[in-house]
């Protein structure tokens, strides 16, 4: 099994998302993660998915998108040179004595601090998946209160 | 202009002159004008009668069938309908009724997400939120249930918006950027099927549903004659090429014909054009003709090695896929040379025949050979689901295309009467046979009542068993004979219900009146129900069980008394 991510450009509709939800569940295809937003043309939206799947579910799951009126294009990116980020926001149990230690560790991460309160902090980091990975192992000591992160979004490199 | 007008302006303009549908609240506007317009309406006695109707008329005339039904359980009720259309690739464009914009997502009277319940069963569904969007939706609609590979789709209407008046001529549509789905690697693949045709020693073609919807019997004869390679069918592909001597070998797969069956798994080089490989047909897709080099030809790149691995995968459609293939044979003068395959594969059909035994109880094959020996070579046949269909498709050879309707993929019961009235509604003046079981035919008995209205031809042979035949089959060989729940042991009188619609009702019982019978159905003018009493125990054979391969039949070879695998 290997992990590919797919770039698919759909028309921003309502609706759209389910009808590609839709269609990983009926067929029997895994989502790792998925990620939507708008593109530079605002009647576009790109839904970056990452499939668990071997060459041969790849290909249905390629050309099963294809199918749908709402999808414009795929692109399999797994193997295309890119740059590829995760979001993470994660709340830490942080008392006095802790936060002087959290702040060294998230200095050497690049991690920003969003929001402290009394007994914790919020701290916001963006990286590739090994990269959050890291960061989450590392406040796990700490006390992780709560954590949300996004799916993986990715864009091919410009030509060189 | 208001959005009901607008609609009907739209199906008009597109050549519609029939549909099929049942009204209700939400598309009592749409109703209105319906009533009006030139379009002839079938009133369905229940939505899914409906919706196979018009897949029974977009079967037989090729042209988009439309069904119209109110929100709710009227939409609901078309489901089953929509995916039976959606598996066998029929054209259809639905349209229904929905509660009006306000009082969507309120749990409204008669609400239900039809659009939402539908997605996964139809090629696309719209949900119409602006009228301003309706002739854009219309247009592409209308586009994407015949482009590629067709199928239904669902258009939503809420009730304000059939009611709300536009100057469409003045609004302004978003232009139609979306893709045309069908990529085509004809080109590029050509020479490749020709190398691999050139050289095979023993070629088969498979052909199915998609040879049919691209309307390719013309090319695909003519690849006959100038090929000689031997032809089998799918269910779907039956009557595509003619069911006679020199002609189709017949069905493959489970129930499939023995040498039919051979041919598939001796072949060298297996040709299959418009076929999805369906597990009626491979049973255990992993141990299918694991050696043999599959050319698949299909409109649907998605089709392509879903089911089977493929070594030559073309996307094309069937018919432009066929003219290059004829051009490149007379191009390069090539004549393969199959003689030998040729002569094995005639001395399976006189090796391994169809057989089943008369007795003293009338048999469902027995009355099928001998309607199809009586009717006209242009008759329609149509079936509902179980044991009839597989002896339809066994012991009725059909010669034409579009000539055989029968619910493929979906399984679906009750789909044979429906279906025959759409076919006999969009066939005018030919005779329609209908074979279907006493369980298919009393899920839609209610049907009846427009075959008697419009006095369609339709020739009706309910093959009563009293009892679920091929549940009963499958319980003998798999579940020790402990026939749960698929004996009826109360039923209707047939003979007095069918005459209590007004049409004429015969009953069959024994054997010495089956050719007076049938002759006098097929003559009488108008419809007719004959209900044939038969043996119950008659059983579907050859069978391939569950996961075994084409050439692991069982059946009754040579007159024998005991079942045995083939060989």
């Amino acid at each position: 099994m290997v992990r590919h991510t797919l770039a698919v450009l759909v028309e921003n509709q309502p609706g759209v998302l389910s009808h590609v939800a839709g269609l990983f569940a009926r067929r029997g295809y895994n989502i790792e993660s998925l990620a939507v937003g708008e593109t530079e043309d605002n009647t576009i939206s790109r839904i970056t998915l990452v499939v668990d799947g071997d060459e041969k579910v790849i290909e249905q799951v390629t050309k099963q998108l294809n199918k749908q009126v709402e999808v414009i294009k795929v692109n399999d990116i797994t193997n295309e040179p890119s740059v590829d980020r995760h979001m993470l926001l994660i709340k830490v149990t942080a008392d006095q004595v802790a936060r002087q230690e959290i702040l060294q560790l998230m200095d050497i991460f690049r991690c920003r601090i969003v929001d402290i309160g009394r007994r914790s902090l919020i701290i916001e980091a963006t990286g590739d998946e090994g990269k959050i990975e890291a960061i989450i192992q590392s406040l796990k000591p700490f006390g992780i209160k709560e954590l949300v992160r996004t799916g993986k979004v990715a864009l091919v490199r410009g030509s060189k | 202009m208001n959005g009901a007008e607008y609609i009907i302006k739209f199906l008009e303009n597109k050549g519609v002159d029939l549909v099929f549908g049942y009204p209700g609240g939400a598309v009592l506007f749409l109703y209105d004008v319906l009533g009006r317009s030139s379009i002839k309406h079938i009133l369905a006695r229940h939505e899914q009668g409906a919706i196979h109707g018009a897949d029974g008329y977009a079967r037989v005339t090729g042209k988009t069938g439309v069904c119209f039904a109110t929100s709710g359980p009227g939409a609901t009720n078309l489901v089953t309908g929509i995916a039976n259309a959606y598996l066998d690739s029929v054209p259809i464009l639905a349209i229904t009724g929905q509660v009006s914009l306000d009082s969507i997502g309120r749990d409204s009277f008669q609400e239900a997400d039809i659009t939402g319940i539908a997605m996964p069963i139809t090629k696309h569904t719209y949900l119409v939120k602006d009228i301003e969007t309706l002739p854009v939706i219309m247009e592409e609609a209308w586009n994407v249930a015949k482009q590629g590979k067709p199928g239904p789709v669902l258009i939503d209407v809420p009730k304000n918006i059939f009611a709300e008046s536009c100057n469409f001529s003045e609004a302004v549509f978003t232009p139609l950027s979306r893709k045309i789905p069908n990529k085509n690697n004809l080109a590029e693949q050509l020479s490749k099927v020709v190398k691999l045709l050139e050289k095979a020693k023993k070629p088969l073609m498979f052909v199915g549903g998609g040879v049919v919807s691209s309307g390719a019997w013309r090319e695909l004869d003519k690849f006959i004659q100038l090929s000689k390679i031997p032809v089998v069918t799918s269910l779907m592909g039956k009557g595509v090429v003619p069911e006679e001597p020199g002609g189709s070998l017949g069905m493959v797969g489970m129930h499939g014909k023995p040498a039919a069956n051979l041919a598939l798994s001796n072949c060298d080089v297996l040709l299959a054009m418009g076929v999805r490989f369906s597990d009626r047909v491979t049973g255990n897709p992993n141990n299918f003709l694991t050696k043999t080099p599959i050319i698949h030809v299909d409109i649907d790149a998605a089709e392509l090695s879903k089911n089977v691995e493929t070594v030559i995968p073309v996307v094309s459609d069937a018919k432009q896929f066929l003219e290059s293939l004829i051009k490149a044979f007379q191009e390069s003068k090539i004549d393969i040379n199959i003689n030998l395959w040729l002569e094995q594969i005639d001395k399976w059909v006189v090796q391994y025949p169809l057989e089943y035994k008369k007795g003293a109880l009338l048999k469902p094959q027995e009355i099928i050979e001998e309607v199809a020996r009586q009717s006209a070579s242009n008759s329609v046949v149509v079936t509902d689901v179980g044991q009839h269909q597989m002896f339809v498709a066994q012991y009725y050879p059909v010669k034409g295309n579009r000539k055989f309707v029968t619910s493929g993929g979906l399984g679906t019961m009750g789909f044979g009467l429906p279906a025959a009235i759409g076919a006999a509604l969009g066939r005018p003046g030919e005779n329609v046979n209908l074979f279907i079981g006493d369980g298919g035919f009393q899920m839609v008995v209610q049907e009846l009542a427009i075959m008697a209205q419009y006095n369609l031809p339709v020739k009706v042979f309910i093959i009563n068993n009293s009892c679920l035949g091929m549940v009963r089959q499958w319980q003998e060989f798999f579940y020790n004979k402990y026939y749960a729940h698929s004996i009826f042991t109360s039923g209707p009188d047939f003979i007095k219900l069918v005459e209590a619609y007004g049409i004429k009702a015969m009953r069959l019982a024994e054997s010495k009146d089956v050719e007076e019978v049938v002759n006098k159905a097929l003559t009488y003018n108008g419809p007719v129900v004959v209900e044939c009493i038969v043996d119950q125990e008659e059983n579907v054979l050859p069978l391939i069980p569950p996961g075994g391969k084409p050439d692991e039949m069982l059946g009754r070879w040579h007159g024998e008394t005991h079942i045995s695998r083939i060989g």
